[in-house]
């Protein structure tokens, strides 16, 4: 098998800089993966997803009752990001991320990036991701978003837009490690030839993390990972997660508040917990402060929480800057904070609050993607080069009945990477998803989740849907 | 640990080790069945009525007759029987699932292909066709799962949960094949004396993979010395006073209670039936009737298993039913 077929098609491709010439980081791998036997890649392919299978790597679908769990596809043709890339990416997360966090701490304190008119105050007040029992919080070290996931692309103009910021409870990063190993196994001298920086260190840098945010009169911390349970699509990620850094898996029913404390139920009576990386939504950790129909949470963890005798990652209230409109507003936020411009971009954006930007989406709707501001997943968006005038007519009522919640980007050309496809390469669009910690400093892991559109000319990576993922080198 | 987590590793154990009974009890029936006279009653009810779901059965397939298909198809496929050898598994498997983050990837990856081959679409082709293949690979399987829990694991508290699971599930089954055999076999006079006796009491032995050990230790067969082979050696791992030794010593590994004393109620209860299978006498048991005697045997391996729930795993009653699956939209 080899590329001297592969089209790039005048799309971006992370492998080749045009047909037949692969970019200068990726010439090792092509040549390597060009010199194994014929019908070779094919079988460690084979290998690979049996390896997944396996090991029960696997995510749950929702409404699937006989089959609830299935293999997240995965290909074994890795995506590479060159040094130099990934540097700027590098500088640029943290920036972002450490703008975000003091952006997040201001809303719930004295809200001066209100008061100075940058963001408009009505934005926050109706964002449904506000939390009013965050207001005044003080989370141990200042810290409110540990974990971030961000969702980036690459345009056909080669550079990195960023999507989407997630920054309650991104998952995906026990892929990106278990991806690696299967790598490792699957193809041990194209992978030991490429000189690829480890991801391995994540469940320590995690670790440590979560024991920086314990109360500090602790002296040996007790951490564990919250999950709502088997039945959630991420069970593995948190089972995994736990194993590899030693702790508790816990739900909220091992967990009760008394005294004060949060204490967790084992064989030998009750044990204090002093961090909880949290796997659930704000909206069912604490039935006492937000949902009072959450069977999932532990009631009165707040309190404790507001009381700093326990830390909670990531803190609660941080959904107010994932928001899509408030999203719009982040190069301004990176400015107000740190008067420095955003060294990666945002999606050029068009918020329908705004009377100019509503003026030119509604008059531009057959070339706009519209989203809604508070779904995800695909739902409430109008794709406009592929909708129909009916469809155009709806959401331009939509959007003047309710402003805030809207916005809408042009139509991004994602970037591809070559997958297997039975015997030869096609180019498939890909996005991209690095995870960040914010501890003691920032660390932003060297790799990260690929999800990768299977489908011909699909655009879509979830995995309901058709996606896979690939493994993501980081070269040294 | 949590208790939780205990629960989840206590019917893992519990439930890989019943899925090896059944199957062991199906694949010595297949065997003895080709051993006996044309025409010759089958043994099929009576292994039915072994796991005490007989009740369940004549539901689903009809009072008329248990045959070698209906019952292979019940005790080894049927989904909606929750003790079938594929149900124990699914069930063994979403325990384990339940607390993958401390139980070893090799344990993991274990039950989870375990699971995979029970539940293969081809597996009931094998069942009928080689049945001893099929059969003798579940065993193979539970045993390699023991295997690689006892050399994986710490031998720490969640060992000994599963320990204790196993060795009550274990006694628990022994109990009942003797209880229904030796009941099946006794009035078939006809038999008596004849070669079949021999094949008969020789299964009820291959039932609980007792015939070497049991050769080794009264070379002929009697009805009385395997009804004492099966209870009360000490040594015989199927054995039910072994296990029940072996489970009061898990217990007290994980309370640090010395033998001879108690400081729950698990505890109490164990080492009471401990205690008697120590120094009970076969003869006494016949006299008394074996049926009493373990009916009774079996009650109080119940309440065991009850007290380690209370003891060990419900802090709080928690009603499972009404959770939600969401609360984790995936970013």
């Amino acid at each position: 098998m080899d590329f001297r077929n592969y089209q790039t098609e005048n799309f971006f491709d992370e492998l080749f800089r045009a047909p037949g010439t692969p970019r200068d980081g990726a010439a090792m791998l092509i040549q390597k993966l060009e010199s194994l036997e014929e019908g070779e890649l094919r079988e460690r392919q084979a290998a690979a997803e049996q390896a997944l299978l396996r090991m029960g790597i696997t995510f749950n679908v929702y409404g699937d009752k006989s089959g609830t769990e299935r293999i997240f596809p995965f290909d074994v043709i890795p995506r590479i990001v060159e040094s130099a890339d990934w540097k700027v990416l590098e500088r640029g997360l943290r920036q972002r991320v450490y703008a975000l966090n003091l952006f997040i701490n201001d809303i719930y304190h004295e809200q001066k990036i209100l008061k100075d008119g940058v963001v408009p105050r009505e934005l926050i007040e109706s964002a449904t991701s506000f939390r009013r029992q965050c207001i005044g919080l003080k989370p141990p070290r200042g810290i409110w978003c540990h974990v971030t996931g961000t969702d980036l692309v690459r345009h056909s103009d080669g550079n990195w837009y960023v999507l989407e910021d997630n920054l309650r409870t991104p998952s995906g990063v026990s892929y990106v490690l278990e991806n690696r190993q299967i790598m490792k196994r699957t193809l041990p001298l194209v992978f030991e030839a490429c000189n690829v920086l480890p991801v391995a260190e994540y469940p320590s840098k995690l670790l440590d993390m979560l024991h920086y945010l314990a109360p500090e009169h602790v002296a040996d911390p007790t951490a564990a990972v919250l999950t709502p349970g088997v039945f959630n699509s991420a069970y593995f990620e948190h089972s995994f997660l736990a194993k590899q850094m030693g702790v508790e898996l816990v739900e909220g029913r091992d967990l009760v508040v008394a005294d004060g404390r949060v204490l967790m139920r084992t064989t030998k009576g009750f044990e204090p917990i002093h961090v909880l990386y949290r796997r659930i939504d704000d909206d069912f950790l604490d039935p006492m402060a937000f949902r009072p129909d959450s069977l999932l949470g532990v009631p009165g963890l707040l309190d404790v929480y507001r009381a700093g005798r326990i830390a909670l990652a990531n803190a609660p209230g941080t959904g107010i800057a994932d928001d899509k409109v408030i999203y719009a507003y982040v190069p301004k936020i990176i400015k107000y904070y740190l008067n420095e411009d955003a060294i990666v971009s945002n999606v050029p954006t068009y918020v329908c609050f705004e009377p100019k930007d509503r003026k030119y989406v509604l008059e531009h709707l057959e070339t706009l993607v519209v989203k809604a501001a508070n779904e995800s997943g695909g739902y409430g968006m109008l794709v406009g080069p592929h909708s129909t005038e009916e469809q155009r007519t709806e959401f331009a009522k939509r959007i003047e009945a309710n402003p805030r919640n809207y916005i809408a980007q042009p139509t991004l050309s994602l970037s591809r990477v070559p997958v297997i496809v039975d015997d030869h390469f096609e180019g498939r669009h890909v996005d991209f998803r690095p995870y960040i910690l914010y501890g003691k400093d920032i660390f932003v892991l060297p790799g990260g989740l690929t999800r990768v559109a299977l489908k011909k000319g699909s655009l879509v990576v979830n995995s309901s849907q058709g996606g896979g993922s690939k493994d993501t080198w980081v070269l040294a | 640990m949590l208790s939780r987590v205990a629960d989840s590793l206590y019917w893992m154990s519990r439930y890989i080790e019943r899925a090896e009974n059944v199957a062991r009890f199906l694949d010595v029936n297949v065997h003895m069945t080709l051993d006996l006279p044309m025409g010759a009653v089958e043994q099929w009810e009576p292994l039915v009525a072994t796991t005490g779901d007989d009740a369940m059965f004549d539901e689903r397939y009809g009072t008329s007759k248990a045959t070698r298909e209906n019952a292979i198809k019940f005790l080894a496929f049927d989904q909606t029987n929750p003790n079938s050898i594929v149900s124990c598994l699914r069930a063994a498997r979403e325990n384990a699932r339940s607390v993958r983050q401390f139980i070893t990837l090799e344990m993991w990856e274990h039950v989870n292909k375990f699971y995979m081959m029970v539940n293969s679409s081809t597996a009931p082709l094998r069942a009928f066709e080689a049945p001893h293949d099929f059969f003798g690979d579940i065993m193979m399987a539970s045993h390699g799962f023991l295997g690689i829990t006892d050399a994986t694991m710490s031998h720490g508290e969640g060992w000994n949960f599963c320990h204790v699971g196993r060795m009550l599930e274990r006694a628990d089954k022994t109990s009942r094949l003797l209880d229904v055999k030796y009941f099946m076999l006794l009035p078939s006079v006809g038999y008596v004396g004849s070669p079949y006796d021999d094949i008969l009491w020789s299964a009820v032995l291959r039932s609980t993979s007792a015939f070497e050990m049991y050769r080794k230790a009264h070379q002929q067969i009697s009805p009385d010395r395997v009804v004492e082979f099966l209870v009360l050696d000490p040594e015989f791992p199927r054995a039910i006073h072994h296990c029940v030794i072996k489970a009061e010593e898990s217990l007290r590994a994980i309370s640090g209670t010395p033998g001879g004393t108690f400081r729950n109620q698990a505890e109490q209860r164990l080492g009471r039936i401990r205690a008697e299978l120590d120094y009970v006498q076969v003869e006494e048991i016949i006299r008394d009737g074996l049926h009493e005697f373990l009916d009774d045997l079996q009650d109080r391996l119940n309440a065991s298993g009850q007290a380690i729930f209370d003891t060990f795993f419900a802090l709080r009653p928690i009603d499972n039913a009404g959770v939600s699956k969401k609360g984790s939209r995936e970013q």
